[in-house]
């Protein structure tokens, strides 16, 4: 009787057929048993990166009680926006002086414990002459660099996006490290109204995890961001479980990438309806909505949740964060805002000098607004109108 | 329809399949200028670019005239994986699409990523199956946007002295990864190529016959290569010239099913002896391109199985040409 050949082949000269007898126990040392990480001394360590306690401690610092982040990265194409919609031209003197007005509020290191910086930020100075990050580190702030390089078109998905950036990103992080910055960040976004699909998602969850392994092997704390989108008319239910998605992956794919938990820092959209959709929520939904995906997905060994607001307006932006606060969570659940730090500031600036006081009084006002919301004890007394308009802009390219 | 039909659609599965012509193979002459000047300097001629272009002379137009596609190499090279043990990553994603349209602008109409393995203790590891793949499939998608026939090569290196089933699992489970990966990114396998390793025994293990490396070679393909894909261009991976085109030939008279053709995509199994007859100099260069022929004609007769092996040795073409932990 002829032993059951698995070979395709008519004839087989070579290949031994008793590999395929039958009743044989297919034992051989396979490639794919599920090994321990090769450099890792002990089952205790994930990895053994040179800066794994240096990680640790910056991302704790970064999520200290009563603080949160000031994202100040808007790529010049973006900032160009801010200063044209007051008035001014898009010149790099003119983004010194901005930048300038918001690293220098007195006091701003009570309320804000991070600041993410563009690139010509990192390397420039301010208008006095002293280094963006010097004045940073001396209010007891952490410098941090956005290292994407923006988005693109997914090519095979449904009009959606990917980000780029992992090319040199080696160097480029070792490169900003040498100049101070002490985390880094990168944005990535799915969009529901597109699917989102699969592809998209693995993508988005895919490169986060590459870039999160790349930047702690440079020292950089990496806050990982992947932005589902406000667009679109879903309700509050699909946010949610497109959210359950994309973090589960995302944090599948950091281990795979054998990236430090204690060392990262998370920047993810609140659960909120899509911005079209005819059924609002209110903050207490938010909230639990949100703590729930938190709660479901994020594992206790992240020391800080960074929240984006997305186009929320400045006082929408703080009352969800201070709802998420009224009891107490295994991580720090906090605030990286940009427009909605920054609105009412710029808009009081106008880019007159005679405004800058009165700018940084502004931008201090919705930390110090935010901060409290972090430790859960905003009252909102005493908010203006400007505060309260809505920032969302459909499509928005950040 | 599963995979993404770009505007170029038509025009790829033509192009693939004409290159997958019986018969006919790839000529890799893709070295980074770092790459070429080993190669000059095996002759002791300088590197500078006036000896690169008389070496090589590729004129995209010249080409086309002779009927040869032009084809370009778009990935940045390797980086090592953090966390692993020397394994790596190839570079090149950002700013792939602008860059592909100006090369199909200037001519080109396929293009080629190399992605490096290694057979270790515990390697290829998942993570560095998985970016590779990953890597190659959206290179390929987005070479298909652009009008270039993406080829995609996931090499794993011959160095070591694991033996030739070690080198079929392996093989198997990285193809199987690729393809995945490529039906994740919804890439028309009808307009792509394969450039695989031929399944060997390491370069440190004892050597086996033709027929052995034919047969578990396409027996790793049947597992794992649909067939839609048009033509499976071997790279030569440090064989010498002969025995690559041996073992080439082997597999083309092997009687079994293979839907695709296969053919070759040789750098230095084509290059070899055609470097040593000219030396750089000016002189030789006919003796050269008769050695280069030479070659060229063994390996087509290889994709049909009729080669005698009775090829006009020329001065290298039995040399092996495996450099550990090649970089290409």
């Amino acid at each position: 009787m002829a032993a059951a050949s698995a070979t395709l082949l008519k004839s087989s000269p070579i290949l031994d057929k008793s590999e395929f007898v039958k009743g044989q126990s297919l034992r051989q040392p396979s490639v794919s048993i599920v090994r321990c990480h090769p450099n890792a001394p002990s089952a205790l360590t994930v990895r053994a990166s040179s800066y794994a306690d240096e990680l640790v401690k910056t991302a704790k610092t970064i999520a200290s009680p009563g603080r949160g982040i000031l994202a100040m990265d808007e790529s010049n194409a973006t900032c160009g926006k801010r200063l044209a919609s007051i008035g001014l031209e898009n010149t790099e003197a003119n983004r010194q002086a901005y930048r300038t007005l918001l690293v220098s509020a007195p006091g701003l290191g009570d309320y804000i414990s991070g600041a993410i910086l563009f690139e010509e930020t990192l390397y420039q100075s301010t208008t006095d002459g002293k280094k963006m990050v010097d004045v940073l580190v001396e209010q007891n702030i952490v410098p941090g660099i956005k290292v994407d390089k923006g988005l693109v078109p997914l090519p095979g998905s449904n009009n959606e996006s990917w980000c780029q950036g992992l090319d040199g990103l080696s160097s480029r992080t070792a490169a900003y490290y040498q100049q101070g910055a002490r985390f880094a960040k990168w944005r990535t976004v799915v969009s529901i109204p597109n699917g989102p699909t699969a592809l998209a998602v693995k993508e988005a969850a895919w490169g986060l995890a590459r870039y999160a392994a790349i930047s702690q092997d440079s020292g950089l704390v990496p806050i990982v961001e992947p932005e589902i989108l406000l667009d679109g008319e879903h309700g509050i239910d699909r946010t949610f479980e497109v959210a359950q998605k994309v973090w589960a992956e995302v944090f599948f794919y950091l281990a795979e990438n054998n990236v430090q938990f204690e060392g990262i820092l998370l920047k993810p959209s609140m659960v909120t309806p899509g911005a079209e959709c005819k059924d609002k929520a209110t903050p207490q939904q938010v909230a639990d909505y949100t703590l729930k995906l938190l709660h479901s997905r994020i594992p206790p060994a992240v020391p800080g949740i960074m929240f984006l607001s997305g186009g929320q307006s400045e006082v929408e932006a703080t009352l969800n964060l201070n709802a998420m606060n009224q009891s107490a969570n295994p991580w720090h659940v906090s605030f990286s805002y940009a427009r909605a730090l920054q609105n009412t500031c710029l808009k009081t600036w106008g880019g007159r000098p005679e405004n800058v006081k009165a700018a940084q009084d502004a931008l201090l006002l919705r930390a110090k607004a935010n901060s409290l919301a972090q430790l859960g004890k905003y009252t909102g007394d005493g908010e203006s109108e400007e505060a309260k308009k809505g920032m969302f802009v459909k499509g928005y390219v950040y | 329809m599963s995979c993404f039909i770009s505007k170029y659609a038509d025009e790829l599965v033509k192009n693939a399949a004409y290159i997958g012509t019986p018969g006919k193979g790839i000529l890799a002459a893709d070295e980074s200028t770092g790459t070429i000047g080993k190669r000059l300097s095996s002759i002791n001629v300088e590197n500078v670019e006036e000896n690169r272009r008389a070496l090589r002379k590729p004129f995209v137009e010249l080409m086309k005239e002779s009927g040869v596609l032009p084809g370009i190499k778009v990935d940045k090279g390797t980086v090592e994986l953090n966390g692993t043990n020397g394994e790596t990553f190839t570079q090149g994603l950002d700013g792939l699409a602008q860059r592909c349209q100006k090369y199909y602008e200037a001519g080109a109409r396929f293009a080629k990523w190399r992605s490096v393995l290694k057979i270790g203790a515990i390697e290829p590891t998942e993570l560095a199956i998985q970016e590779n793949a990953n890597g190659l499939a959206m290179y390929a998608a987005i070479c298909q946007q652009c009008g270039l026939v993406p080829i995609v090569e996931p090499e794993i290196l011959v160095d070591g002295s694991h033996d030739i089933k070690k080198c079929a699992e392996v093989t198997e489970r990285v193809l199987a990864a690729c393809y995945k990966a490529l039906n994740d990114h919804h890439v028309m396998l009808e307009g792509t190529l394969l450039k695989p390793n031929m399944v060997t025994p390491g370069s440190d293990s004892p050597k086996v016959a033709p027929e052995v490396i034919a047969e578990y070679t396409v027996r790793a393909l049947q597992r794992t290569v649909p067939p839609a894909v048009p033509a499976v261009v071997f790279l030569s991976g440090g064989q010498s010239e002969e025995e690559a085109t041996v073992n080439l030939n082997a597999m083309n008279k092997l009687q079994t099913k293979k839907p695709w053709s296969l053919s070759f995509s040789f750098g230095r199994a084509l290059q070899q002896s055609t470097l040593k007859a000219w030396g750089g100099k000016a002189e030789n260069v006919k003796k050269a391109q008769e050695a280069f022929l030479v070659r060229c004609k063994a390996n087509s007769e290889a994709t049909l199985g009729t080669y005698k092996g009775d090829a006009k040795l020329g001065e290298g073409a039995a040399e092996s040409l495996h450099v550990k932990d090649y970089k290409y």
